[in-house]
């Protein structure tokens, strides 16, 4: 299993970040090595292996439905780049 | 050659929590913007989702109610999209394992029941919303809405009309509102209808599809379904192919439009999301649930039309929302049976005039009992339906009871034959020509008489004892 150049190209848009031209040969490598080890852990046989969500033999516990936050959105606000009239404002993303 | 057309619907249903469904933020609409967005909610590090029971106990009902297998062990999964109203990067959703498995509703078109199936709903958090007008070259972000508990509900592509899609929809909105899980507001947003839409042949496999979004009334996705249906026959009937993609419906312009997507964007690299443990969902906490169950709409359909003994139309109509069946059925509670009688006033009178007023049914000024009360009179011949009509509107305006407003208005009617009798005497007398006409054969102006008399009396001259006593005095 060896990924190419276009595919490095894609899983870098899917995961929204810049990889450049000289790096890309460098992550090809370090992907097709994850690859690998999945590979090898594929090749094992499984048969009678019941498949496994998680790693802890627990399950999820729940929550009663009760309001238990109180409104802090000053102090979130307060490391926020640029707020204003209480909405967080990001460069403009056109629809 | 004709085209059969194929539509799914993915219907997103708010399911009314108090709080979001991986934390303890409140749900309520309407708040100012970020301030019931807790650390969860806007993904600040180190935060972890907790599982809210109410929203699990919801998902169990809408299954339970649509006959469904509910998934002993489900998983929850992060579906991975960019945008800045989901902070996380991914949604928390279900993919592999849902909640709830294969279910099915029925749907009635012009007279014939089909069933639909449901393939599939589970649990998942909505995004925030981004306002994009108001700020120069800047979007506001308000998480308000982020983390609030969804219910996905995903149909098999068994609708073969737009009818058949239309009924559908309502009838999984009608559900939600019964089942009290979902406000079913669509106005809001808290229950959004996606619909997949394409067509073919008889007999050929299915065509391509396309996906609509962002239709927020019935009437909205029957024109966005119209207009893609259309769309898609024009295309293929031109030798053209359909484009599969996600297509955003115009209210204003009547029409649907590609949303232009990235083509990898719908990759979403599904995982089980490590921050939560497997759903286990025990036999207990589906017999708990079992137990709030209520009647559900066809149930009660069905045992109206069998113990009030009412048409199809009029069960429909009042067991449309638990309110107005629970309204009528205390309404025919404190007549005493009447329940034909009773099922008019409730959907001719009351219904009227709410609708008139643009009022829902838990404002109306007139409650059930004092319906009741009101109709109680006619039944008793106290008054005629005419002077209940008049009753009413008093009652509407606030006047008071009906028993009040009969005594104070003197509205009781005359069911004194010898006081009626008297009344018909001078009626006779003072119209000496028209009696003359009537001997002679023109029977038409019997109602003149009836007319002369009710008008003497104010209208509350018993109907019935007036015709018996007139006809009595003319003819004989």
């Amino acid at each position: 299993m060896a990924l190419t150049i276009e595919e490095v190209n894609k899983i870098a848009a899917l995961a929204a970040i810049r990889v450049e031209e000289d790096e890309k040969g460098e992550y090809a490598e370090r992907l097709n090595n994850v690859l690998d080890l999945f590979a090898q852990m594929a090749a094992v046989d499984t048969t009678g292996v019941e498949p496994m969500a998680h790693p802890l033999e627990l399950t999820q516990r729940l929550r009663e439905d009760e309001v238990t936050e109180h409104d802090q959105h000053k102090k979130f606000q307060g490391i926020a780049p640029k707020v204003e009239a209480g909405l967080y404002l990001v460069p403009q993303v056109i629809e | 050659m004709n085209w059969e057309i194929v539509i799914g619907l993915e219907i997103h249903a708010q399911l009314a929590t108090k709080s979001k469904i991986f934390s303890g933020a409140s749900t309520a609409f309407g708040a100012l913007p970020n301030t019931q967005a807790s650390a969860v909610d806007i993904a600040l590090p180190g935060t972890l989702p907790v599982l809210n029971k109410a929203a699990v106990d919801m998902a169990i009902k809408f299954g339970l109610a649509i006959d469904a297998e509910i998934t002993r062990r489900s998983v929850f999964a992060r579906k991975h999209y960019f945008y800045p109203d989901l902070p996380k990067g991914y949604q928390i959703s279900q993919y592999e394992l849902p909640v709830i498995g294969k279910g099915q509703v029925e749907i009635e078109v012009d007279g014939d029941t089909k069933t639909i199936g449901v393939t599939r709903a589970h649990l998942e958090e909505d995004a925030g919303k981004s306002l994009h007008e108001d700020f120069a070259g800047m979007t506001g972000i308000d998480l308000n809405r982020a983390g609030t508990p969804l219910l996905e509900i995903v149909s098999e592509p068994d609708m073969r009309s737009v009818a058949e899609a239309i009924a559908y929809a309502k009838k999984i909105h009608e559900l939600v509102q019964y089942l009290e899980i979902c406000d079913g507001n669509m106005q809001e947003g808290s229950f959004r209808v996606d619909a997949n839409v394409s067509i073919r042949r008889p007999g050929e496999p299915l065509g391509t599809r396309t996906e609509l979004k962002n239709i927020n009334s019935f009437k909205f996705l029957e024109k966005a379904l119209q207009y893609e249906i259309e769309r898609h026959m024009d295309i293929l009937e031109s030798g053209g192919s359909i484009v599969q993609e996600t297509r955003l419906y115009d209210s204003v312009k009547d029409e649907t439009r590609s949303m232009r997507e990235k083509e990898e964007a719908n990759d979403y690299r599904y995982f089980p999301d490590p921050d939560l443990l497997p759903l286990v969902i025990t036999d207990e906490m589906i017999a708990e649930v079992a137990e709030t169950l209520p009647e559900l709409p066809d149930a009660k359909r069905k045992r109206f039309m069998e113990q009030y003994g009412l048409p199809s139309y009029d069960a429909g109509v009042l067991t449309g929302s638990r309110a107005l069946a629970d309204y009528y059925e205390e309404v025919v509670a404190t007549v005493g049976g009447e329940s034909k009688l009773c099922a008019n006033w409730v959907m001719v009178e009351l219904l009227g005039a709410l609708n008139k007023e643009n009022l829902l049914l838990s404002e109306s000024p007139i409650t059930a009992a004092m319906l009741g009360e009101l109709l109680a009179r006619i039944v008793d011949n106290t008054i005629s339906g005419k002077i209940a009509k008049e009753v009413f509107e008093a009652m509407w305006a606030g006047e008071g009871r009906a028993d009040e407003i009969i005594e104070a208005k003197g509205l009781k009617q005359i069911t004194d034959t010898g006081a009626i009798e008297a009344i018909i005497d001078e009626v006779i007398a003072n119209n000496p020509a028209q009696v003359e006409q009537y001997r002679s054969g023109k029977d038409k102006l019997f109602g003149f008489f009836v007319g002369q008399v009710m008008k003497a009396t104010q209208g509350k001259a018993n109907p019935k004892q007036v015709n018996e006593l007139l006809r009595k005095k003319l003819d004989g």
